[in-house]
Order: structure tokens, then sequence, then C-alpha cells
């Protein structure tokens, strides 16, 4: 008899642990990721987001992370000239002076700590959020496009002509400065930038550079990485590996 | 030297047709604004790589020309020279319209001009946009007062005053517009801090040569005499102005020419940038300043008015390219993200990025131009900014008839 009931009571804290391990699981591996926030919640400077891109492992002709961004961001719709094309991400090819080495990656808003064009910007509509996300407030901006000649990265675009079938979530507007915004909405829910989840070789990894926990704090210790254009020293919140 | 005496220009048809032909312009300035706002950017050259194009070039160049224009006032009040009195109520007139017209510009090629009230309300100051509001309707007041003091003979004694703080504020105007550039980090051609002081000569070049064009043209229009003595001040004033501009310039590429990594900027300015490099060359340096240098010093042209008009012509026009140079060429020169990389992508990394400046922006820019124009022809109209004689007999101390 005895042995029977312990038998149960072995089966149930099984089962009970193992429905426990299930259900939490997701939360701690996205504790790493990001912390969800509700609307009224402002965001915290206890957070700085963070990409670190391993270029080794990001191929040449591949632009999922690009397309998805557009798809997301809803700028992937563009009638009028190559040249006025906004391009929230790209794809840069490096090609090596001497060894001709090649290298690909994606180049998106660095998400300054210090960001240029959020000194220049005269009506305060770059800002910087308290998790040193870079945002451009479109119902303050005035389209003077300061920001986009002292941008270093090249990062922002223009909207040059009439927007139609908009985000709900992500509004653009004609005569207005845009750019990457590591997907704030789906971060405040949680959840990965859509160019993380696009990348077929998980190249990019997304997470809270200032805890110590995140797998980019682990491999931002590990490895040797690169913030482009250092020599300004504005800290950046996008970092690569291989370069 | 008698006391000198101003009157109003007389309404004659030629003015009306005059004020007609400006305000057409204008009229046609603020239908190809309305053009752009209506259907966004894409009908203008401009795009995501030359994001300031022919609009600045113009709004820039009045702006600069602006300053430069209350030197004339500047040279009479606050350093004595009494024979520019004169000429002191046009200058500062011209100061106030010519910026009018050019922010008139800069904020009718706005992405969003309906939003200029959120720029009044909304204040960055590290941005030097911000700090160029204030120096701009600052350089309104300030002037309009300096106005007030030189036209109304019982505030003349003021007028040295007022005169000094309108001519620091406009330095300080003048290095804020400079500063636009010069505090950019990113891109290779700006980030300079001789920017700066580069406008301030410029605008004194600029500034007086609108200033020779608009009363040369004022005076033959209605007749008055102008003699040969302020025509020698002008041209030797000229003269000096172009070359400092010359100097900074030359002073901007030696830098740049020193440090190695300048050398792909400089090179494409000065040598493979082909438009932008025949633009300097031929343009800013033979067409706007070399020439002008050897007809405003050259003895045989000495006593001809219409040289000195000539010259300053020649000072615009050069202005213009200047600033087309600096402006465009500066945008036009891909940005070094990797430095020994050769760098491709889908938005144009690593490449001269293209423009040609499309007739709305055209139109826009000379819309500017006529209005700080009709507004000069209305205050002369209505003020008594012009001296009725500038024989030399009427203005030269030193004249011996």
């Amino acid at each position: 008899m005895s042995e029977e009931t312990n038998q149960d009571r072995r089966r149930f804290l099984g089962v009970g642990l193992g429905a426990a391990a299930a259900s939490l699981a997701p939360g701690v591996v996205l504790y790493g990721v990001a912390q969800a926030k509700t609307d009224s919640e402002p965001a915290s400077n206890k957070v700085r987001w963070g990409m670190l891109v391993d270029t080794t492992k990001c191929a040449d002709n591949c632009d999922k992370c690009v397309s998805a961004c557009a798809t997301e961001n809803g700028w992937d719709k563009h009638t009028g000239r190559a040249e006025t094309r906004p391009q929230w991400m790209r794809k840069v090819t490096l090609k090596d002076k001497v060894t001709r080495r090649t290298t690909s990656l994606p180049m998106m808003c660095q998400h300054c700590e210090k960001p240029p064009c959020v000194d220049v910007c005269p009506t305060n509509a770059s800002m910087k959020r308290e998790d040193g996300i870079v945002l451009v407030d479109k119902h303050r901006c005035i389209g003077c496009r300061y920001c986009m000649m002292a941008c270093p990265y090249k990062a922002r675009s223009f909207v040059h002509e009439q927007v139609t079938d908009q985000k709900s979530y992500m509004p653009r507007g004609m005569g207005t400065v845009e750019s990457c915004t590591f997907c704030v909405h789906r971060i405040d829910k949680g959840e990965s930038p859509a160019c993380v989840e696009a990348c077929p070789e998980k190249a990019i990894v997304f997470g809270d550079m200032n805890n110590a926990n995140s797998e980019i704090s682990h491999r931002l210790r590990l490895f040797s990485t690169t913030q482009i254009r250092d020599d300004l020293r504005l800290n950046l919140g996008v970092r690569y590996e291989g370069i | 030297m008698k006391k000198v005496a101003f009157a109003e220009i007389n309404a004659s048809n030629g003015f009306y047709v005059l004020l007609l032909l400006l305000g057409s312009v204008v009229a046609v300035g603020l239908g190809a604004a309305y053009f752009m706002e209506h259907n966004g950017h894409e009908v203008t050259g401009m795009n995501n790589q030359i994001v300031w194009g022919m609009p600045h070039v113009f709004a820039v160049f009045l702006i600069v020309a602006a300053s430069g224009a209350l030197n004339v006032a500047s040279i009479a009040s606050v350093f004595g020279k009494s024979v520019y009195k004169p000429l002191a109520p046009l200058s500062g007139l011209l100061a106030i319209t010519l910026l009018a017209g050019g922010l008139a510009v800069l904020v009718l090629d706005l992405g969003r001009p309906d939003r200029l009230i959120v720029a009044m309300t909304n204040y960055n100051f590290k941005s030097i946009f911000a700090w160029n509001i204030f120096l701009y309707t600052g350089f309104f007041a300030i002037v309009a007062v300096y106005l007030w003091m030189m036209m109304e003979r019982r505030f003349n004694k003021y007028s040295h005053n007022v005169g000094l703080v309108a001519f620091v504020w406009r330095l300080l105007l003048t290095t804020g517009t400079g500063s636009i550039f010069g505090f950019l980090v990113a891109r290779q051609a700006y980030d300079a801090a001789i920017m700066a002081p580069l406008f301030i000569v410029s605008s004194f070049a600029f500034g007086l040569a609108m200033y020779i064009l608009v009363l040369v043209s004022a005076f033959q229009m209605t007749d008055r005499e102008f003699g040969q003595g302020i025509a020698q001040r002008l041209r030797s004033l000229l003269g000096v102005f172009i070359g400092s501009v010359l100097l900074l310039t030359l002073i901007y590429h030696i830098t740049n020419l020193y440090a190695t990594e300048h050398h792909g900027i400089e090179a494409f300015i000065l040598r493979d940038g082909g438009i932008y490099t025949h633009l300097f060359w031929f343009g800013q340096i033979l067409l706007g300043s070399i020439l002008p240098l050897i007809i405003l010093f050259n003895k045989s042209l000495q006593k001809s008015v219409g040289s000195l008009v000539f010259s300053a012509a020649l000072v615009v026009i050069g202005g213009f390219i200047q600033l087309y140079v600096i402006i465009i060429g500066g945008q036009a020169f891909p940005i070094d993200l990797f430095p020994g990389y050769e760098v491709t992508s889908s938005f144009y990394d690593g490449v001269v990025a293209s423009y040609t400046p499309s007739l709305p922006e055209i139109l826009l820019g000379f819309g500017g131009v006529a209005l700080a124009l009709t507004l000069t022809t209305v205050g002369v109209k209505v003020l008594r900014f012009l001296p009725v004689s500038l024989a030399d007999k009427d203005v030269d101390p030193h004249h011996k008839a």
C-alpha cells in the first residue's frame, strides 16, 4: 500500500515539476531578451537595449532581416524614385582593400548613447528613451532633416511621398524623418525585434546590455566586438562581431 | 560735407512694373512651395542622400548676405566713417529683407512647414538650429531699432551704441549659420571650426555685393546721382572681402590636405568630383573671385560704375556656387563609415550621391530672392532709406569742385 502511495506521489511531483518548468521556461528565456512593460509604465534607465551582429554568420546574398523590418514597420511600399526609398535597415557589403576579404552586415540606427541626431534636433523630436532607444516623435518633427545631416551612419530616411496602409503601431508621415526603432512596439510587449526573429542564421542577438546575465552581455564579455566609427565615442547600442 | 538728405522714391510707372514683376516671382515661388508640400519632396531633386538641396543654397546665401549687408551701416556708425552714413539706412533695410527672404525659403522647404509653431514653442538648446531661431528673430528686432536710431534725428546719438550691438549680433548670427555645418561630425566635408569664420568673411563679400547691386539699380531707376568717391570706396572694400574669402578657403583646404583622413574629400572637391570640381575652380575661384578682383583693381576700369556692378554680380554668382559646392558637394561625397574597406549597399553607400535640382526648388529659391527685393522696393517707397544724391560734392568731405 505504502509503496503504491509513494509512486503516486513521485508521479504527481514529476508531472507538477514538468508543468511548472514548461510554464516558467519561456519566461526565464524571455527575461534575457526583454522585460515587457505596460503602456503606462515609463521606460527605465536600468535597461540598455542592445544588438550584437555576428558578421561571420551573415550571408552576403541574404536580406531577410531587411525585408522583415520593412514588412513589420510598413516601409516596404515605395512608388517614388530609388534615391528616395526609405531604408530603416540595409545590407552593406565590405571588401578589405588590402586582403580582399568580404564581409556582409546589416546597418541601421546604432542607438547611440550620445546621439548626434538628438543634439541637433531643434524641437526635441529626435529623442532617446531612458532605455537607450533613439526615436523620432513624428508629431513634433518639422522635417528640417538636420538629424539626417548629423547622423554618422546614414541611418535615417525622410518620407518623400504620401504613405498609405500604415501600421497602427508605427505611424509614418510625409514630411517627417524616420529610422529603426529597435521595433520598440515589440520590445515593450516582451518580444524581439523583427530582424532578430527573421535571421535564419541567428546572427543577431538582442537584449539588455545592462543585465549581466543576458546573452548579449555574455557574448560581449567573451568576444571582441566593434562599434562602427568608434572614434566618435558615441557608445553604440549596436555592436558587430567579426569586422 | 553737406547734411545728407534722404527721400522716398516716387511712385512712377517703373516702380509699379518692378513691383509687379517681383510680386509675380514671389507668387510663382509660393506656388512651387505649395506644389512641393502637397506632393512631398518626391517632386524635388532632393533624396535620402542629398537631404539639403537648392532651397538651402538660396536660403543660406540670403541669410549670410543679410548679415553682410549690415556692414555698410556698421562702418558708418560703429567705425565712424562718416562718408558711409548716407549708405547706412539702406544697409539696415537690406539686412532685414534679405533675412526675411532667406528664412521664407528655409521654412517653406520644411517637410512640415505647418508645424512652425512647434519650432517656436519647443527648443532643444543644444541644437544650433534652435540658437539660430533666437539669433534671427533677435537680428530683426535689433536692426529695426538700429534703423529707428539712425533715421530719427532725435535718437541719432544712440546709433553708435545700438550699431555696436547690431554688429556683434550679426557676427554671432553668421557664426551660428556657419556652425550648422561646422559642428557636423558625421561628414568629412564639414566638422571644421573654420566654417564659422569662413561664413563671416563670405557674408562680408555676399552682403556687400548684394548691397552694391541694389544701391546702384535704385539710383539708376530713380535718376539719382552716384559719385566716383563712393564707387571707389565700395570697389576697394569688395576687393578686400573677396581676398579674405579666398584666404579662408585656402586655409580650409590646406588644413584638410595636411591630414591624411581628409584626402578623400579634398580629392573629390579639388580634382575628381566632376561637376563639383568644375564649379569650385571655374565658378567659385575663377568667375566669383579672380575675375572680379582683376576688374575691381584694373586701373583702366576705375571710373566705371558698370564694372563695379559687374564685379558685384560675379561675386553673387560665385557666392551661390561656393555654397552649392559646400552644401551639395559636401553631401555628395560618401560618408566614410568603414575606413580601409570598399563599401557597397542598396542605400548608395560608398558611391557619390546624385542630385539634379528640380524646377520647383529653383523657383522657391528665386521666390525668396524676389521677396527680399519686393520688401526692399516697398521699403524705399514708404520710408526715406535712400539718399537723394551720392554725388561726390554731396558726400565726400574732401571733395574739390
